[in-house]
């Protein structure tokens, strides 16, 4: 790993001397950002990544990882530390900064995280960008489409085949907010009374999916009726020819979060980067690019985005207000493991 | 590995013999020979066995909580006794299908017994995901036999036929085929025809030469076909998963989702271990009755 590194410093060095010749190289700050590859990254690189290297002069070197959590826990107890900055749910990040594997944010110096909501904010992390597990609909099958959870579990106003998803993070609080738990009373969440409301429901599950493309495939095929998804998975059917639909309502917000490897290679570069990527006016460029909600709401605010996009996003705050936070602190507390645990158990009763 | 034993002799004599010289000569060149499968099988196979086995025992130090945890919680007896229940399934269905196959594969003209074959080994050449997804195709809600079936009006509403245990055992009965085909083909191969004809020629009508004569003499292709096919069986994981509708929780699957659930290798490990163990068991008491050779396939 070192070795790597030194081959890193030579190739920066190199390249910097080559391109700017008799400029100043202390100027030339870098770090190691990871994110999860795919569209994803490509349409950050462009929105966000690239203008920091531009406007901010850090040079940015690009890795992926679809989990990052065990290159996380690798780098922390080995003392290895590659990356600088991550991209990830921020369960990993609280769960990380738990077990000492992620550095505390000094919020003192990340100015940008000042205009967030502090449930966009963890001790150890920020938001960068927001998605939604909502629920969504074909339009040809149904008369009457549902619109939020309570419908959802309404079978006998609302027949149709149903899917969730095989796993309980954003399940379990579908289940409260059907039961009439208020969204801002979600946490700690009654996992007792969510898994006896999903018992009522689970005879009338078609299907419980594990990936994203699974989902996408159910409503496409028209093999349920009904179904919780990831809101750039709807958008991305419909765009197909998919005659479906969804709505916010009682949706559950999540996001992904940065993060900065503890005692990584290049600490204060991290620290610069994180605050530029949060920086109302790059999180502006994200959804001109990708599906995504700006991780800082104040993006909206910068003119960027216009009124027809912003409604569509799942962190516009009409839309947020409509929805539930998800709480990661939650989940990666001992309760949260527990009723992950108890998930298993569930399905196969 | 038993052709390279040879008859023991004594040193005295070998040291004089050139014909023991020959023969531990040709010896050594053996070993010469096996020397890269054999690495390749200890790097690849023995050494990432064992450290499964150690790891099963290990959580910041040496622990017996996992297999603790397997026998104590019902989740385990019940995704155990999942798996052997279909997997018994898939075996008698097999059976059922592959028999037939077989024995038509040995009396047709060899020209269409070729073409049999290829029928039989073709999908076999087939990707597992590729096949399941087919599979999907043709038996979901909308799918070909659904559409069909209403169409000639078996039945008003699409039947259940995927997303579920059946769905599962369809798909897994159709991949592992071949493997109950090839070694029930290769065992009636080997039944000597004059056998039959002299079952017929001294009365027998052709039920009784099959029940009689034939049907014994396939039973250790019965064995070895139906203790391959319930073997892989056990251990499969991308056909229920994807064909199962997220019900259907088989032991392979248990392994990826303990590693999911406690970032832990050893709770994994320790379901492996149990399920290899059983595998072994299994060969075990099989070998006592058809030797193992057969069962993987040589004469």
């Amino acid at each position: 790993m070192k070795y790597r590194n030194r081959l890193y410093q030579l190739m920066g060095c190199t390249f910097l001397s080559a391109a700017l010749l008799g400029a100043n190289a202390n100027a030339a700050d870098k770090v190691t950002f990871v994110s999860q590859g795919g569209a994803w990254q490509d349409a950050q690189t462009v929105a966000i990544l690239d203008p920091i290297t531009e406007q901010y002069g850090i040079e940015i070197m690009q890795d992926s990882a679809p989990d990052a959590w065990p290159m996380i826990k690798t780098q922390g107890t080995t003392g290895q530390a590659v990356w600088d900055v991550v991209d990830t749910p921020p369960l990993n990040c609280v769960r990380g900064g738990q077990q000492g594997l992620i550095e505390e944010i000094d919020y003192a110096k990340v100015p940008n995280a000042s205009s967030m909501p502090d449930a966009y904010k963890t001790p150890y992390s920020v938001a960068y960008e927001f998605y939604s597990s909502v629920l969504a609909y074909n339009k040809d099958s149904l008369e009457k489409v549902p619109t939020n959870w309570v419908d959802f579990w309404d079978v006998e106003n609302f027949p149709g085949k149903r899917a969730l998803r095989n796993h309980p993070l954003a399940t379990l609080e579908a289940a409260l907010l059907a039961d009439g738990v208020a969204p801002d009373a979600l946490y700690p969440l009654d996992v007792d009374r969510a898994f006896a409301k999903l018992e009522e429901i689970k005879p009338y599950i078609t299907t419980w999916w594990t990936s994203g493309g699974q989902s996408a495939q159910l409503l496409f095929d028209g093999e349920v009726d009904m179904l919780m998804m990831w809101n750039g998975r709807v958008s991305a059917a419909v765009e197909a020819g998919a005659n479906a639909g969804m709505s916010y309502d009682q949706g559950i917000l999540q996001s992904t979060h940065l993060c900065m490897i503890k005692d990584s290679p290049n600490p204060e570069a991290a620290v610069k980067f994180l605050n530029a990527a949060i920086s109302p006016d790059l999180q502006a460029n994200l959804p001109l690019h990708i599906d995504y909600g700006p991780g800082n709401p104040a993006a909206f605010d910068t003119g960027k985005i216009s009124e027809e996009i912003a409604k569509t996003l799942p962190s516009y705050p009409e839309n947020a207000a409509k929805q539930a936070m998800m709480s990661y602190e939650w989940w990666a507390s001992e309760k949260g493991e527990a009723a992950e645990r108890r998930w298993l158990e569930f399905m196969q009763q | 590995m038993s052709t390279l034993t040879i008859p023991s002799t004594e040193s005295t004599t070998a040291a004089v013999d050139p014909s023991v010289k020959l023969l531990k000569r040709e010896q050594r060149t053996m070993l010469m020979l096996l020397s890269p499968a054999l690495a390749v099988v200890t790097l690849l196979l023995v050494v990432p066995l064992g450290w499964l086995f150690i790891q099963s025992f290990y959580s910041d130090g040496f622990t017996l909580e996992h297999y603790a945890r397997i026998f104590t919680e019902g989740i385990y007896w019940k995704t155990f006794a999942l798996t052997f229940k279909i997997s018994i399934i898939v075996t008698i269905a097999a059976l059922l299908l592959g028999y037939p196959v077989a024995y038509a594969i040995t009396r047709l003209p060899r020209r269409w017994s070729m073409i049999v074959l290829a029928v039989v080994i073709v999908p076999f050449w087939t990707s597992i995901l590729v096949r399941a997804y087919a599979w999907l195709v043709l038996l979901q809600r909308s799918g070909v036999v659904n559409d069909s079936l209403m169409a000639i009006g078996l039945t008003d509403k699409p039947l259940s036929l995927v997303h579920n245990e059946l769905g599962t055992i369809i798909a897994t009965v159709h991949i592992l085929l071949p493997f109950m085909v090839l070694p029930l083909y290769s065992t009636m191969q080997k039944i000597p025809k004059d056998l039959l004809m002299a079952g017929s020629s001294l009365g027998a009508s052709p039920f009784m030469v099959f029940w009689r004569v034939f049907f014994p003499m396939s039973m250790s292709g019965v064995i070895a076909g139906s203790t391959l096919v319930f073997v892989l069986c056990l251990g499969f994981y991308i056909t229920p998963e994807l064909m199962g509708g997220g019900r259907t929780v088989m032991a392979s699957m248990l392994v990826s989702r303990n590693i999911q659930l406690y970032s832990d290798w050893g709770a994994a490990s320790a379901v492996s271990v149990v399920l290899l163990v059983c595998v072994v068991l299994i060969f075990n008491i099989v070998s006592r009755f058809v030797p193992l050779e057969k069962i993987l396939g040589s004469k």
